[in-house]
């Protein structure tokens, strides 16, 4: 087997059979990172030895009958979830040599099930971008044409599992940072509903829109994480109560047959490149061949939801990434004499274009005077976001859409920052609704530019999505 | 021109919960800097607050006390403002949607009417960092960050130095006594930010209000509004307008200075804080909550006096610290037909007395309610004498036990027999005839000496009281 065509299942049930131990896919991976990182530039850093200490403690664990799932199954990590000993610089110069004293409770549970923490992977600067071209660090270039973005702001993430120099990563989404460097990239990306997932230890970009999810090559892939990442945390006052599903046997006889999927007309319109348009039409007819229902729905508030993003996560961004401030952690200026001055060349040395302009933003739709008009009214809009998918949602079982309006475009050909935000235009409104979502590869370009389309199902609905996310891959088989 | 002062006071005060606000580190002070944090109170990429839910019930206590309303539905928010001491760069804090509302507390004015100070809101968040400023820089010190505040928000409805300081105490009083504070103004566990204007008596517009922040000790704080009421009619008198400002009170100097430049007016920019749900008060658990407020030291105090028939002055002593209230209490039902003011005398003038000595508390010492109550009961009885019931309280303290059982293991059990004791007076009059020739002298005083004597022949068991009347009898036949 070569390493590229490994994924969690695969390799957990080689494992199981003893046909490869999990020292020996970790070693095998930290070869093929060497040999193709050079190009894709997706880590940032790689604790070879101990990824390869975790392996032979898995190894271990098995021979004394552990048979967790995950056994030995390396992960990479987004640069932004804590790992203690680690560095955790969320692709910023702010956090240079910062080095975590604690797991994130996903890390935890993922070290529970024996799972191996394999390097670090690049991201947007504290996750704001749609392209990892806002990296202090690296760009990093999609596996499938090196002159292209993987997507942002799990970019890293992406193009390591599609690169074939991961099987699998763990990615956050805010406004769509999962799915759409998973659509760029050819692979599975999962955003669970908010609530699912811990976000302890995870470094808050927005509190009421951050979630960890899986990037995978396959949606089996993703439920095998989910099922470890899943449940409600004493350490996480927004985790869900919600018993956490039996992905397996949810996955087990996935169909389409039957589904009521709906199509909100407000997600085709023109402006979606022609090639993408073709590619979802596509994926349509492949569900409504497998026995799907296809319902014309819609979700009329669906044109404010890139301007109630684009105001309600600065604004908690702004108050979230006030703590670096160079005075516990992390880069502090040299050049100051008091505390003003250190606050403020510590955050002007530390922080990029980007982020610099969330937070002013962020700072300004708070501020007295003005908190009704933006912050207030955008979360009064939200309200109303999420009411037209719990309207939706009272007719069909699942919403499918574009992933991005277009596939990857080249690094450095999106200049202008709005531009860049258009990208989110079809995974924020499911963020801001909190709602599971989920982009599974649909097929490619001429140019071979992968394309993934959208699911969309209701609040808790993770298992279900997931199974009709499997029953799409099968008709794309 | 007379003038009129307002001050409105927002009281901080720290609660004796056992971990912090939003995280499980311990409330301790004296520690090493530093070593009572965690990522969360220490403000870390990904750390997360968790709610305390003992300082939501203490914050629901104190305000059920104070009189307030306490709405189902409470809410925090972000204040946004750069600080040393504030390890996020925000304060989690309530704005909108606070624990408690409305309330206040009486205090008593000199002339001893009662006036009415009224409270606007209660409301929970954390405390900040410490700051400890050395010669050429400043140290931070987290332990005490995280702390959980419970910040009184008082109407301006105080007129004095006094009647703040009256206030404050009365707030004091009534938040040891329910248990959620210890109020010691020495470790900062109610710090006070002060609002003083003055205006010309009549005027109903208030004047410009200046602002004395982080203000502890009682003492301090009255020395600072004297001063401020003076500088500001001081102000307005020459012509001059009052500067709305923060200004800080300089102890050593004995004036208040202004702060301007230091402290500019904040926008702290407020917004729901979104890694917390709000609290949901159910009217299960706020009468569940309700049942856990103790009686409060006013209504305690005039029920011990109707209840016990004790005189003002003893119920205040007693009822002033609610562990001896119930020690007291406990002891006084079981000394029946003991009276309450026999039993209240002998808790504040020995008992008191023993724990002060001791150092400790009155939940420290090994004599229990029951114990006092017998001792009372068999002095009462006469089964034992006072000198005895005297003696027998220190052991009883130290070492605990009941005193009947001692009095009897070695009796201990008074003499009342009077020809017994007829015969030890005789015997002392007999050994010392120069004492009764001072007696025949005039020297009245003779007799105590004698009843000195027969105390000590019968080992302190005589009754003190037949023995002075049989040594006066014999001494006037003599």
């Amino acid at each position: 087997m070569e390493f590229k065509d490994w994924t969690v299942a695969s390799a957990a049930e080689a494992m199981r059979n003893g046909e490869i131990s999990s020292v020996e896919l970790v070693k095998a991976l930290i070869a093929e990172k060497n040999a193709r990182d050079g190009d894709i530039q997706a880590y940032l850093t790689f604790d070879e030895d101990g990824a390869i200490a975790a392996a032979s403690e898995a190894d271990s664990r098995r021979a004394a009958g552990d048979t967790s799932p995950l056994l030995g199954i390396p992960v990479a990590v987004k640069d932004l979830i804590n790992v203690r000993g680690q560095p955790c610089t969320c692709a910023s110069k702010i956090l240079e040599g910062y080095v975590s004293p604690y797991d994130a409770t996903v890390i935890a549970r993922l070290k529970a099930a024996g799972a191996v923490c394999a390097g670090r992977v690049n991201m947007d600067e504290f996750a704001m971008g749609s392209s990892t071209e806002n990296s202090a660090f690296k760009t990093t270039r999609n596996p499938h044409d090196l002159s292209r973005v993987p997507g942002g702001s799990s970019g890293g993430s992406a193009a390591a599992v599609a690169g074939g120099e991961a099987v699998c990563a763990l990615g956050t989404d805010t406004g769509g940072s999962i799915r759409q460097p998973a659509s760029f990239c050819g692979i599975v990306g999962f955003k669970p509903t908010y609530g699912r997932v811990s976000r302890y230890g995870v470094t808050a970009f927005a509190s009421s829109l951050d979630q960890v999810g899986p990037m995978t090559k396959t949606v089996e892939d993703s439920a095998m994480l989910a099922q470890a990442l899943f449940g409600a945390d004493p350490h996480d006052g927004t985790t869900a109560l919600n018993p956490v599903p039996d992905f397996a046997s949810a996955l087990r006889g996935a169909s389409l047959k039957g589904l009521r999927i709906g199509l909100p007309r407000e997600y085709f319109v023109p402006g979606t490149a022609p090639e993408v348009t073709e590619i979802v039409k596509a994926a349509i007819a492949k569900c409504a061949d497998a026995g799907a229902e296809i319902v014309d729905v819609s979700l009329p508030h669906t044109e404010y939801a890139m301007a109630v993003y684009y105001i309600v996560a600065p604004a908690e961004a702004s108050a979230n990434l006030a703590r670096f401030d160079g005075v516990r952690y992390g880069h502090r200026s040299e050049k100051s004499d008091d505390v003003m001055s250190l606050y403020c060349r510590s955050r002007a040395e530390g922080f990029g274009q980007e982020v610099k302009r969330r937070i002013i933003l962020g700072t300004y739709v708070l501020s007295s005077g003005y908190y009704d008009a933006y912050y207030g009214r955008a979360q009064r809009v939200r309200t109303l976001i999420r009411r037209d998918f719990d309207e939706a949602f009272g007719k069909v079982d699942f919403l499918l859409t574009p992933v991005a309006p277009t596939p990857a475009f080249k690094v450095g050909e999106l200049q202008d920052p709005l531009s860049m935000y258009l990208n989110d235009l079809f995974t924020i409104p499911a963020s801001l609704a909190g709602l599971p979502a989920i982009s599974v590869p649909a097929g490619a370009t001429a140019a071979g530019l992968p394309v993934g389309v959208q699911f969309i199902a209701p609040s808790f609905a993770d298992a279900p999505l997931l199974a009709c996310a499997r029953a799409f891959e099968d008709t794309m088989a | 021109m007379k003038y009129t002062a307002t001050i409105g006071l927002e009281t901080h005060v720290q609660l004796k919960t056992r971990t912090k606000m939003f995280c499980s580190c311990l409330l301790r002070t004296g520690d090493e800097p530093n070593t009572n944090v965690c990522p969360v109170c220490m403000g870390y990429p990904g750390a997360l607050p968790v709610m305390n839910r003992q300082a939501v019930k203490f914050t629901v206590m104190a305000g059920i006390a104070l009189g307030c309303d306490i709405p189902r539905h409470s809410a925090f928010d972000r204040k946004n403002y750069f600080y040393p001491d504030m390890a996020k760069d925000y304060q989690i804090s309530q704005n909108g949607a606070p624990l408690c509302i409305g309330g206040g507390v009486e205090i008593a004015l000199p002339d001893g009417s009662a006036k009415f100070i009224r409270i606007n809101h209660i409301h929970l968040e954390e405390d900040a960092a410490k700051i400890n400023h050395y010669a050429r820089h400043s140290g931070i010190d987290f332990n005490r960050g995280g702390t959980p505040l419970m910040e009184i928000v008082g109407e301006p409805d105080l007129s004095s130095a006094d009647e703040t300081i009256a206030y404050l105490e009365a707030l004091k009083e009534l938040l040891v006594y329910v248990g959620v504070s210890d109020c010691n103004l020495e470790e900062g566990n109610m710090r006070s930010d002060v609002n003083i204007s003055v205006r010309p008596e009549g005027q109903s517009a208030l004047g410009t209000k200046v602002e004395i922040k982080n203000m502890n000790t009682f003492k301090g704080i009255h020395a600072a509004i004297e001063y401020e009421v003076a500088r500001q009619i001081d102000l307005l008198t020459h012509g001059g307008a009052v500067i709305q400002e923060t200004r800080r009170w300089d102890g050593e100097l004995g004036e208040t200075q202004s702060m301007r430049g230091k402290e500019n007016a904040h926008d702290y920019r407020y917004f729901p804080e979104p890694d917390l749900v709000p609290v949901e008060l159910d009217e299960e658990t706020i009468a569940r909550w309700r049942a856990e407020v103790p009686e409060l030291p006013r209504a305690r105090r005039a029920r011990m006096m109707s209840e016990y028939g004790l005189p003002e002055y003893d119920a205040g002593v007693i009822a002033a610290d609610k562990a001896c209230a119930d020690f007291f209490e406990k002891a006084a039902r079981a000394a029946a037909p003991v009276p309450g003011k026999t039993v209240s005398n002998w808790f504040m003038t020995e008992v008191l007395r023993l724990v002060g000595e001791g150092g400790g508390d009155i939940s420290s010492c090994a004599l229990t309610p029951e114990a006092l109550a017998e001792l009372l009961r068999l002095l009462d009885a006469g089964t034992i004498n006072g000198p005895t019931a005297k003696e027998l309280l220190p052991e009883l303290f130290e070492k605990g036990g009941m005193p009947k059982a001692i009095v009897d293991a070695r009796g201990l059990g008074q003499v009342s027999d009077a020809s017994a004791l007829q015969a030890l007076v005789d015997a002392a009059i007999a050994a010392n005839p120069k004492s009764v020739a001072d007696f025949k002298a005039g020297k009245k005083a003779a007799a105590g000496f004698f009843v000195g004597q027969v105390m000590k022949a019968s080992k302190g068991k005589a009754d003190p009281k037949l023995v002075g009347r049989l040594v006066a009898e014999t001494l006037s036949n003599l």
